[in-house]
């Protein structure tokens, strides 16, 4: 099987062992994974803060990059979301608009294809024991656009749940948001901080080394607030979990995770 | 926070100042807490919760489709039985007519069954100027009136008062309202109930004048229906000589047996009981019981042009119920006044929007407020998709573009503020539609992570004030795909040729 990696603008960016680990991953289950190299953004920011017609480039773009693909698989609960729930708005308003059913047949031909990495292994691959091996507490934070719009359910845990070495602690409100929502760190960056702050007592509260999600977005916001406290709790995406073996942690040089520190947190 | 930063809207101002409250933050989380979890155990009882909630919506959405003729039916049906119909086009011609009805009656006092209709006009205020008395008999909303304070939640609108505040303001204001409050009073739930109950007991026994909103209006019988939990309004429904109810055009249902859809969603989402313990309902007057005058006020106030959008409409689906308020994690922190309305919330966000327009400093932030968690739209029993709508009036604020104002289709003109925002979301969008320029900025930023500072300046401060920045990698992700894979694929599936397609 042949996959395309939507690895993400902030992944891409910021976050590149996570766009290794899931390369690590999925080539570990036998999956051949491309990097179309003209994807680029899925266009989140700037349609959920309001500016759709600035959007629409990048559908087209997504569905260039991906034409010849049977898979797109994302890392990212959120762009998986924002391509298969607002890809199709986006079209409906342009066709309302008068403009044609180009962006119709691009997000028809997008949507179906495009899976957010766990939903991907379960559904797909069918496979909730990747052999992974991570030896340490994790707490699982369900990020609001995996577990409300794609419905992503306990498709993460059953996958954490079977990772050697891995101890699960239980996140008491795991299924408030963590207050990241894009913009709305900068443009209510109070109640966000608010919501930062009581996020990450509940985090700390678990006793786990670290906080895992399936959305590095969210991940930036509860890291950056944790190091800003000085807290010792790591922010880790999950391929980066799924991507660990024992070979990898005795070695050290798994591609996915030997990257030491960058795009964590200072 | 950033402060006095410039241009900072409404919303954002006011919840900065409000979640540094920590006795409101914690009475809010206390009390959202406490109804959500009731919530969602009364909601798990019922195994056919998402066909009613399917079929809430279906039934308003068709209502609100043909709402012209329902409303004439309503009309038809309500003088039939007796009573008398207004319509009122906005909230000064509503407030107008309830001014002269009760001038009618010769009286200056009313009593006042709770009302959302009647908050959003500003009808006591309104009466006030016109030396007519409102009472509030609702509990938390004569809190909120001894007070003088405004209300932070659609059911419980003194949500942000705990206890003891309330036996303060009960002991300090009651007297001159009418009967004070007992000697000795102190903040146990049942002597501060057994006060009010006491103190309103004489309002109820010498009033002549009742006004109402209604939850439901069945437009074939002419049917007002009010749900509640303390008795006052039935009270209210029932003593008064003369009724006048001041009710939202969307609260039209077709039928009784529609209504039997609402009376299972509306308990369960808002009070979380399964039943409310009163629900009056009436069809205009009847002799020798209840009131011998009826008065219908039928309040536009918006909601025709808020009809007028086809995304942004479904906020007229709404029953109040208030579940999107107590899940709500900004209304939790930031509580109901930064909404600036009497509807304060997910559902506030966008009705207060479209009811008032977009054109308001404080009305284009509400569409802000929110994360777009999407816990509201979970909770809505008539599936509201809040998110949605919320993301519909970002766009207009941000791009303008049609709207309705008093029956007439213009067009809207971006707001202005965002200027820098529009450039940058704008060179974003050319950035990210131009691989190679982008690949630039990246190595760029690269190259020089280790200069970069660990906060920002200005407007970045409202990252960086509670947050550290992430650190830029030596490569990017592209960077590293192209040195170890670039080449593995004669294929040309992965070469830059077709990242330069534009």
């Amino acid at each position: 099987m042949r996959v395309a990696l939507f690895v993400t603008c902030i992944n891409d960016t910021l976050y590149p062992r996570t766009g290794r680990a899931v390369v690590t991953l999925l080539e570990r289950l036998g999956v051949e994974v491309d990097f179309p190299d003209a994807q680029s953004c899925c266009g989140q920011p700037q349609f959920n803060t309001g500016y759709r017609h600035a959007t629409e480039p990048l559908v087209r773009r997504f569905d260039r990059a991906f034409r010849d693909h049977e898979y797109v698989v994302t890392p990212s609960g959120s762009c998986a979301a924002m391509v298969r729930d607002n890809y199709p708005r986006i079209a409906a308003k342009a066709a309302a608009e008068g403009r044609g059913r180009e962006l119709t047949d691009a997000a028809a031909r997008a949507v179906p294809k495009t899976y957010e990495l766990t939903e991907f292994l379960v559904d797909v691959l069918k496979v909730t024991d990747v052999g992974a091996y991570y030896p340490h507490t994790v707490t699982y934070h369900p990020t609001c656009h995996g577990l409300r719009m794609l419905g992503l359910g306990d498709r993460p845990r059953r996958l954490l749940e079977h990772v050697r070495g891995l101890e699960l602690r239980e996140l008491p409100g795991a299924e408030e948001c963590c207050g990241f929502g894009g913009t709305f760190a900068v443009k209510n960056p109070a109640v966000s901080a608010a919501m930062g702050a009581d996020k990450v007592r509940a985090v700390a509260g678990t006793g786990a080394s670290a906080v895992c999600t399936v959305d590095n977005s969210c991940l930036m916001h509860i890291g950056g607030t944790l190091a800003r406290q000085g807290s010792t709790v790591r922010p880790v995406h999950i391929a980066e979990i799924l991507a660990g073996t024992e070979e990898g942690a005795q070695g050290g040089a798994v591609s996915g995770t030997a990257a030491g520190a960058e795009g964590g947190p200072r | 926070m950033s402060g006095s930063h410039l241009g900072m809207p409404a919303f954002p101002r006011a919840a900065a100042v409000s979640t540094r409250d920590s006795l409101l933050r914690a009475n809010l989380a206390h009390a959202t807490h406490t109804i959500r979890d009731k919530r969602a155990r009364a909601v798990a009882e019922l195994d056919d919760w998402a066909q009613l909630r399917a079929a809430g919506a279906a039934v308003k959405d068709r209502t609100l489709r043909h709402l012209d003729s329902y409303l004439e039916q309503l009309e038809e049906s309500v003088i039939a039985a007796g009573g008398r119909v207004h319509w009122a086009a906005d909230a000064e011609e509503a407030n107008r007519i309830v001014t002269r009805l009760v001038r009618e009656t010769g009286e200056r006092e009313v009593v006042k069954v709770k009302s959302m209709a009647t908050q959003e006009i500003g009808l006591n205020e309104a009466l006030a100027e016109a030396g007519i008395r409102a009472y509030e008999t609702d509990l938390a909303e004569l809190i909120v009136q001894l007070g003088d304070d405004l209300p932070s939640h659609i059911l419980v609108p003194a949500i942000h008062r705990n206890r003891s505040e309330i036996r303060d303001i009960f002991r300090r204001e009651m007297g001159s309202w009418g009967r004070p409050a007992p000697d000795g009073l102190s903040d146990s739930p049942a002597e501060l109930a057994e006060a009010a109950r006491l103190h309103l007991r004489e309002k109820f026994l010498t009033a002549k004048v009742g006004i109402s909103g209604a939850n439901f209006m069945v437009a074939e019988s002419g049917t007002l229906v009010v749900v509640e939990s303390e008795g006052n309004g039935r009270m209210c429904l029932t003593l008064p000589e003369t009724l006048i109810s001041v009710v939202g055009i969307e609260k039209t249902v077709p039928t009784w047996q529609d209504l039997e859809i609402f009376l299972q969603l509306l308990p369960r989402s808002s009070t979380a009981e399964r039943m409310n313990p009163y629900t009056t309902t009436w069809t205009g007057t009847t002799d020798g019981d209840g009131p011998r005058t009826f008065h219908l006020v039928l309040l536009d106030n918006g909601r025709t042009d808020t009809l007028a959008d086809t995304v942004g409409r479904q906020a007229l689906r709404c029953i109040r119920c208030s579940a999107c308020l107590n899940v709500c994690p900004v209304y939790e922190r930031a509580g109901g006044h930064a909404y600036g309305s009497p509807y304060p919330g997910p559902i506030g966000a966008i009705l207060t929007p479209q009811l008032r327009g977009i054109e308001g400093s404080l009305e284009a932030s509400l569409p802000y407020a929110s994360s777009l968690c999407g816990a509201c739209y979970e909770v809505c029993p008539v599936a509201i998709d809040i998110p949605e709508v919320l993301v519909h009036l970002r766009e207009r604020v941000v791009e303008g573009g049609p709207v309705t104002r008093r029956g007439t289709r213009t067009v809207l003109k971006p707001a202005k503020g965002h200027a820098a925002e529009r450039a940058a979301m704008r060179a974003a969008t050319w950035a990210f539609d131009h691989p190679g320029a982008l690949r630039g900025g990246m190595r760029l930023a690269s190259r020089t992570r280790r200069l970069h500072p660990r906060r920002l300046p200005g407007p970045g401060r409202a990252w960086s004030d509670s947050r550290e920045l992430p650190a830029v990698p030596a490569e990017s992700f592209r960077d590293w795909w192209r040195r170890t894979r670039g080449e593995q694929r004669p294929d040309g599936s992965s070469t830059e040729q077709r990242g330069g397609v534009k």
